[in-house]
């Protein structure tokens, strides 16, 4: 029997950046070991959602609640949502010049552990497997973050840092724009691998494709900063086929409605 | 305590005062006190005319006003040019235990059994060197390290043939003043083809109130030799500013490499700017012998004004300089600071590479030149200046001056100035870090490929001292 009580929801939540409202009582909710699809057309609102969930300080939430098990997530530092077990994995990745890659993945991995961190030894090793499982060079691990990487490379980077920290629930910000399919293929198997009973995942994509290797329990549309329509995963094959015009004209319909 | 000066204490941990009798002579500066300093120290003749000509120059210069500092004028007849701690032991070696417990607190034990492994140290207090440690096992390769006063004293020849030759009394304004009252210093001769078996290292410490520090440091690597020199500053934090003129002269000639570090970590005033170190310096290394090196790598975090350029000169044929800095500026410290490397002989090379951070409203400018004679053929020179902005009242500078007059020569300058970004902190801070730990992370990074150059026991203390000068800064 699976637990039914949401594993993280978000309730009538409204945020805006520089004085604008970007999202305008969003709504959503996900029961433990689920994977959730936010699809949505260009400016409706989606990464400024995987921004706030993770904390952008550039971003204000003038109402509403996240809840991660049982937390209210909205009152954490961004560390302490990552501490929490909560990940994002960014859509455009920032360089840190200096710091490699291996440095920057070992004091993630401290921050996040507490108690059960890894010796040096044992981290290398884990951290060697996983790069081999993302078919990354092993030269790659004393590259610079980030610095220099081509498109592919930083996202499979945000790839491996998830691996690493191993997060309870994880947003991935369109992770799949830019990537040729060998890309695509590789990054899906990594996200793959974490998924199971006791992990979250809210797959933020613009494109249907990514959703051919992760399958979504679930499918929501945001329009215009609010989730205008949600189903199951036959939502994807009417969005392929249809675009996002009828989603508009349901909704519309149905807030003039009330 | 009050709560208020237990937080200034966190914030320079170096600035508590040791109260100990002291020898001093009356504030001002004239010929007499310069007869006073040069008795005391029992010099020679020739060094207090070597003195006087200086101080004869210096009364007819004008300070310097170019660099990108503001600052009020310095009173020079309102400092004390000579404090030496009284000896009270019976014994002439014998160190007072209350200076011992004073540098034992700054991290350089002084007592035989407790040395520092693998460092020698020349521990400066105030005006004169106290101890010099590990002096039998240098001596036993042939290694002159003492203080400047003892190789006066010592070893005249080899004072007398370099003295003044890197930077001549008359080279600059603080210069003249140093060779006119300079106090002491090290001195450091590696003879021919000995590579020095440990770092050589001086701690200066200004305690006294109102007095100057001169320091004077001169180091010898004849034909082969090698060494590297590490060096510590620190002092009593106190409301009225405080002069130290130092100056420095690296000889190396042919084959010889000399690497020189300094840490430099000078009460640098208080949040409001009142107090600190005004720390006027100048630094240079003469590649006398062919296929010579000289480098200079530098952590400057402390100290209200610094106006400091370390340089090379690259005579001989084939020799190198380098440049390595971070130059950390927080509240209302201003530093102008970076290096010359003037090429001479074809062949030439030389690396500059300079990091400068500045927060809160600090001013930070990096001034660099790079000269090619016109008789240095196949001379090559690349620089590296990038700046990094935390918070939006500090600023950053670059004045890098290029005057090449070879054809042949291949001069490459690359700058940047970047802001450490809420981007780059959220990004980490998203994995787990603290804000403090992200900024730490993102300006490590930046300066790395400087710290990577120090020994790494120094590297490490040096990465400390930077994560304490910021912390605090962003947000």
């Amino acid at each position: 029997m699976t637990d039914k009580t949401p594993y993280f929801e978000i309730k009538d939540l409204h945020a805006a950046t520089e004085g604008k409202p970007i999202l305008k009582g969003v709504n959503l909710s996900m029961v433990k070991g689920e994977t959730h699809a936010l699809m949505g057309p260009n400016g409706s609102g989606k990464s400024t959602l995987a921004n706030v969930i993770m904390g952008h300080p550039a971003y204000e939430v003038t109402a509403g609640k996240i809840i991660f098990e049982g937390q209210n997530v909205l009152e954490m530092e961004p560390e302490e949502r990552a501490q929490a077990g909560i990940f994002l994995a960014f859509q455009y990745p920032v360089a840190i010049p200096g710091v490699s890659v291996a440095k920057f993945l070992k004091s993630a991995h401290d921050a996040t552990h507490g108690k059960k961190k890894l010796n040096p030894a044992a981290f290398l090793k884990q951290l060697r497997e996983h790069i081999k499982y993302l078919e990354v060079d092993d030269a790659f691990i004393n590259r610079y973050l980030n610095d220099g990487f081509s498109g592919g490379e930083k996202k499979r980077m945000e790839i491996l840092q998830m691996l690493t920290l191993q997060p309870r629930f994880a947003v991935m910000d369109e992770t799949d724009s830019g990537l040729d399919i060998d890309a695509l293929k590789v990054v899906s198997k990594g996200v793959n691998k974490l998924t199971g009973p006791d992990f979250g995942l809210l797959v933020i994509t613009h494109y249907e494709r990514i959703l051919r290797y992760i399958h979504p329990d679930h499918l929501h549309i945001l329009i215009d900063g609010q989730v205008a329509q949600s189903g199951g995963p036959e939502l994807v094959k009417k969005l392929e086929e249809e675009g996002y015009d009828w989603v508009r004209e349901e909704f519309g319909q149905e807030v003039l409605a009330h | 305590m009050s709560t208020e000066s237990t937080a200034i204490l966190d914030d320079y941990k170096y600035g508590f005062y040791t109260d100990i009798e002291t020898d001093s002579v009356p504030k001002g500066l004239n010929e007499e006190v310069i007869a006073l300093i040069s008795g005391k120290k029992g010099e020679p003749e020739w060094m207090l005319e070597w003195r006087l000509k200086a101080y004869r120059w210096w009364l007819r210069q004008q300070e310097p006003k170019w660099a990108h500092l503001d600052y009020p004028p310095v009173d020079f007849q309102d400092i004390c040019y000579y404090s030496a701690p009284k000896k009270k032991g019976e014994q002439p070696d014998e160190i007072d235990a209350e200076l011992a417990a004073a540098f034992e607190r700054l991290g350089v034990p002084l007592q035989e059994r407790n040395h520092l492994a693998g460092v020698a140290v020349d521990a400066v207090f105030d005006s004169v060197s106290v101890a010099t440690t590990h002096r039998e096992t240098l001596a036993e390769k042939g290694i002159i390290f003492c203080s400047i006063s003892e190789a006066i004293r010592e070893h005249p020849e080899l004072v007398k043939k370099y003295l003044g030759t890197v930077v001549p009394y008359t080279d600059n304004y603080y210069a003249s003043l140093n060779s006119a009252v300079f106090t002491d210093g090290s001195f450091c001769y590696i003879p021919k083809g000995i590579r020095c078996p440990m770092d050589l290292s001086t701690y200066f410490r200004i305690n006294a109130l109102d007095t100057g520090q001169f320091e004077r440091t001169l180091i010898i690597a004849e034909e082969g030799a090698y060494v590297s020199y590490l060096e510590g500053c620190t002092a009593p934090m106190r409301d009225r500013n405080q002069l130290h003129a130092a100056v420095v002269e690296l000889i190396a000639l042919d084959d010889a490499e000399i690497k020189y570090a300094t840490v430099q970590n000078w009460y640098a005033g208080d949040k409001q700017g009142k107090g600190g170190i005004y720390n006027f310096v100048t630094k240079r290394g003469h590649c006398r012998g062919e296929r010579s090196k000289i480098s200079w790598t530098q952590v400057e975090a402390g100290s209200a004004i610094t106006w400091k350029y370390p340089s090379v000169i690259l005579e001989g044929d084939y020799s190198s300089g380098a440049f390595y800095s971070v130059a950390v500026t927080t509240n209302k410290m201003q530093a102008d600071t970076g290096t010359k490397m003037i090429h001479i002989g074809n062949h030439t090379k030389s690396t500059i590479v300079s990091k400068g951070i500045s927060a809160g409203d600090s001013v930070n400018s990096y001034r660099g030149l790079v000269q090619v004679l016109p008789d240095a053929y196949h001379c090559r020179n690349y620089s590296n200046c990038d700046s990094m902005l935390i918070g939006s009242t500090c600023s950053a500078n670059t004045f890098p001056y290029i005057e090449s007059e070879n054809h042949t020569a291949v001069v490459e300058h690359e700058a940047t100035t970047s802001r450490v970004s809420e981007d780059q902190i959220f990004y980490l801070r998203s994995r787990g870090l603290s804000e403090e730990d992200a900024v730490s992370m993102v300006v490590n990074g930046f300066a790395r490929e400087v710290f990577k150059q120090l020994p790494l026991e120094f590297s490490v203390e040096a990465i400390k001292l930077l994560e304490m000068k910021l912390e605090g800064s962003i947000g």
